[in-house]
């Protein structure tokens, strides 16, 4: 056995964004997965970043080689899936965020939502069919729960499909679903609705008449994903469109776990990003004769954000365990959301202060995350709801509902 | 048809490296490792030749214990098996030794081609592709920017200040490749996690039928005898020109010798 304080504890600390050497927790194929993940980004997405961002461009030609890399639906078995654990998908996402939340959005709304769904609820057929392309990025998927006037509360959605014939016949679908991730780039749709026996999940390919999706394009916030509306009218469905195996309003809730767990652990990515780039900066920037790095002010800040940032990532790496033991909770999920967003942003808009007035430049990426976090921490339930389910595990008591 | 790929673990080129003073080699212990970025060029041109005409793809890496980190990468890239060289008496070889140490290793194997990085982050000498060449007797393709099997022959591109030179060969035969080649593959989640279960074989010396006393710094040809760290670059002359420039920077070359 090594000795305590060794080769090891007298080495210096070489990475300062992992101060409390989190990365010694973490699996060799773990390590391996976030490495691979961020060298693939670091030569074909952060370079551009800014500029995709700037312009409202989701970088579509590199959904094949994320999918040849295996991050698209990583953490589902089989149907050209990868197979790893839920862990290392969460290393994905982080690595993902650290470049842009829009690129950790479409990855979780391609792996989390549109897979999930599928692989989940779908039959061997619509599992056959959509999930080898999905897991390639030959096709792009979507998920659609939210509707224009009901977002935390999607037991009242309006988009109602009707069985015709008696029952036996094939599905009339109508309604529409708003701030739909990839909804103007997916080739199959996951849509929600209400049905005369609770709420089903149906997939509609692109291109069924009456399906028509309207990109959102002034949002200040995710500019580098695809932010859609959907309209259904009168889409006529067969009845191997339904996901056979969802019923009611826990399969779409239940998927949303899936896509909040990636989100818990990418937000980590999105604040060491911001952290690095402050460090780098407060140590070139020179005031008063001297960097600014050598001002208490600035350290207190710098130090803070690091206690945050990495018991943020403590957290995450322990929900990430719980989960492959295939014991977490939904209450520990959204513990795991509300924190580490929360912790993003606020380091997010830090960093922006030490950048001075460079942190509202594109140049940086600071003023970008914190933009894009506003977006996280209202999208796959809000800090207000994730918080009242907390309240709910701590007392019983459900007080939105 | 079988390749074997030969690669290097180098320490981090990002990082700080010195020298260790006791036996004035790198010090490997304070930086992590990694494959030789070139050596990953290597790689994927192997993989791209087995996966065109059919056939296996073996790594071959010589190295201190515990530094499996460049043939791993290569595995996790899609290579077939590894072996593994390593002998504390290797410890030190310079190209010459190593050459020979690594001709021992291909004794023991089979192939048809054996393809390599043109140089190592590290030492760059970028002379062991033409001494391994020259030690199995095999013709030697360097510094190939595009290489072409078929059948029985293989044909490169050579790369060179003016262009490029076609070089022709028979199989088996030697080819190192430089950067321009391909575009190294990302190692996929499903290979890192297939590497585990791929056959690695490790050798020490004797194994590997070495003659102990033609390696290691004991064995080597060459000997470093000193090194000084290099000195901050000092300030540069800065010429005011005042109509004499040209001339004062035509002087300052000629005392570099440059004209």
């Amino acid at each position: 056995m090594k000795h305590p304080g060794g080769a090891a504890a007298r080495r210096p600390m070489t990475d300062p964004l992992d101060l409390l050497d989190v990365a010694f927790l973490l699996g060799q194929d773990e390590r391996d997965i976030q490495r691979s993940v961020r060298d693939l980004l670091a030569d074909r997405a952060r370079p551009h970043i800014g500029r995709w961002f700037e312009q409202g461009h989701f970088p579509r030609d590199l959904v094949p080689e994320l999918g040849a890399l295996g991050l698209l639906g990583m953490h589902l078995e089989g149907y050209g899936c990868a197979g790893t654990s839920a862990t290392a998908y969460g290393l994905a996402c982080l690595e993902l965020e650290a470049v842009d939340s829009g690129l950790r959005s479409f990855v979780s709304v391609q792996g989390s939502l549109s897979m999930y769904s599928i692989h989940r609820y779908g039959s061997e057929e619509q599992k056959q069919q959509w999930l080898p392309r999905l897991a390639a990025g030959e096709a792009i998927g979507c998920f659609g729960l939210t509707e224009p006037d009901f977002g935390s509360d999607p037991a009242n959605m309006r988009t109602r499909a009707v069985r015709e014939g008696d029952g036996q016949g094939d599905w009339i679908l109508d309604g529409a679903k708003m701030w739909i991730t990839n909804g103007g780039v997916a080739d199959v749709a996951t849509v929600w609705a209400q049905t005369q026996d609770g709420i089903r999940g149906f997939l509609v390919p692109r291109g069924t008449p009456g399906f028509t999706t309207r990109d959102i394009e002034n949002k200040q916030s995710l500019r580098a994903s695809v932010t859609s509306e959907l309209a259904f009218d009168g889409v006529r469905l067969p009845d191997r469109a339904r996901l056979p195996h969802a019923r009611g309003l826990g399969a779409p809730l239940s998927c949303l776990n899936e896509a909040r767990f990636g989100i818990l652990f990418g937000a980590v990515g999105a604040a060491r990003d911001c952290l690095q780039s402050a460090l780098g900066y407060a140590d070139q920037r020179v005031q008063f004769g001297r960097p600014i790095s050598a001002f208490q002010l600035t350290q207190r800040k710098l130090a803070g954000m690091a206690l945050s940032l990495n018991t943020a990532m403590l957290l995450a790496l322990h929900l990430g365990r719980l989960k492959d033991a295939g014991r977490i909770r939904p209450e520990q999920i959204s513990a795991g959301k509300l924190n580490n967003v929360r912790a993003a942003i606020e380091i997010a808009r830090e960093c922006r202060t030490i950048l001075g007035a460079n942190g509202v430049s594109l140049e940086y990426p600071p003023i970008r995350h914190a933009n894009n976090l506003e977006s996280v921490l209202t999208y796959e339930g809000t800090e207000e709801i994730h918080t009242l389910v907390v309240g709910q595990a701590l007392t019983g008591r459900a007080a939105y509902r | 048809m079988k390749i074997v790929v030969l690669v290097k673990q180098v320490p981090d080129t990002w990082a700080e490296k010195r020298l260790d003073p006791d036996t004035l080699t790198v010090d490997r212990a304070s930086v992590d490792g990694l494959i030789n970025e070139m050596d990953e060029f290597a790689v994927e041109e192997a993989l791209q030749l087995a996966e065109k005409h059919g056939g296996e793809v073996t790594v071959v890496c010589m190295g201190p214990e515990g530094a499996t980190d460049a043939y791993k990468k290569a595995l996790q890239m899609g290579v077939d098996k590894a072996v593994f060289l390593t002998d504390p008496a290797l410890a030190g070889s310079d190209a010459v030794g190593t050459s020979y140490a690594l001709a021992q290793v291909l004794g023991t194997l089979e192939y048809d081609l054996v393809i390599l990085g043109s140089e190592a982050s590290d030492a760059r000498t970028s002379i062991v592709p033409a001494l391994l060449a020259e030690r199995l007797g095999l013709p030697q393709l360097t510094f190939a920017s595009k290489v072409e099997v078929d059948g029985t022959s293989i044909k490169i591109n050579r790369q060179t200040d003016y262009g490029h030179d076609v070089v022709e060969a028979g199989l088996p035969a030697v080819v190192s490749v430089v950067e321009k080649i391909n575009e190294p593959r990302y190692p996929s989640f499903k290979g890192i996690m297939a590497a585990k279960k791929k056959p690695v074989q490790t050798l020490d010396a004797a194994a590997a039928a070495i003659d102990t006393a033609r390696v290691g710094a004991v064995g080597s040809w060459s000997k470093v005898l000193d090194a000084t760290v290099t000195p901050p670059r000092s300030k540069g002359t800065i010429v005011t020109d005042e109509g004499s420039g040209g001339v004062e920077l035509a002087d300052f070359l000629a005392t570099k010798k440059f004209v």
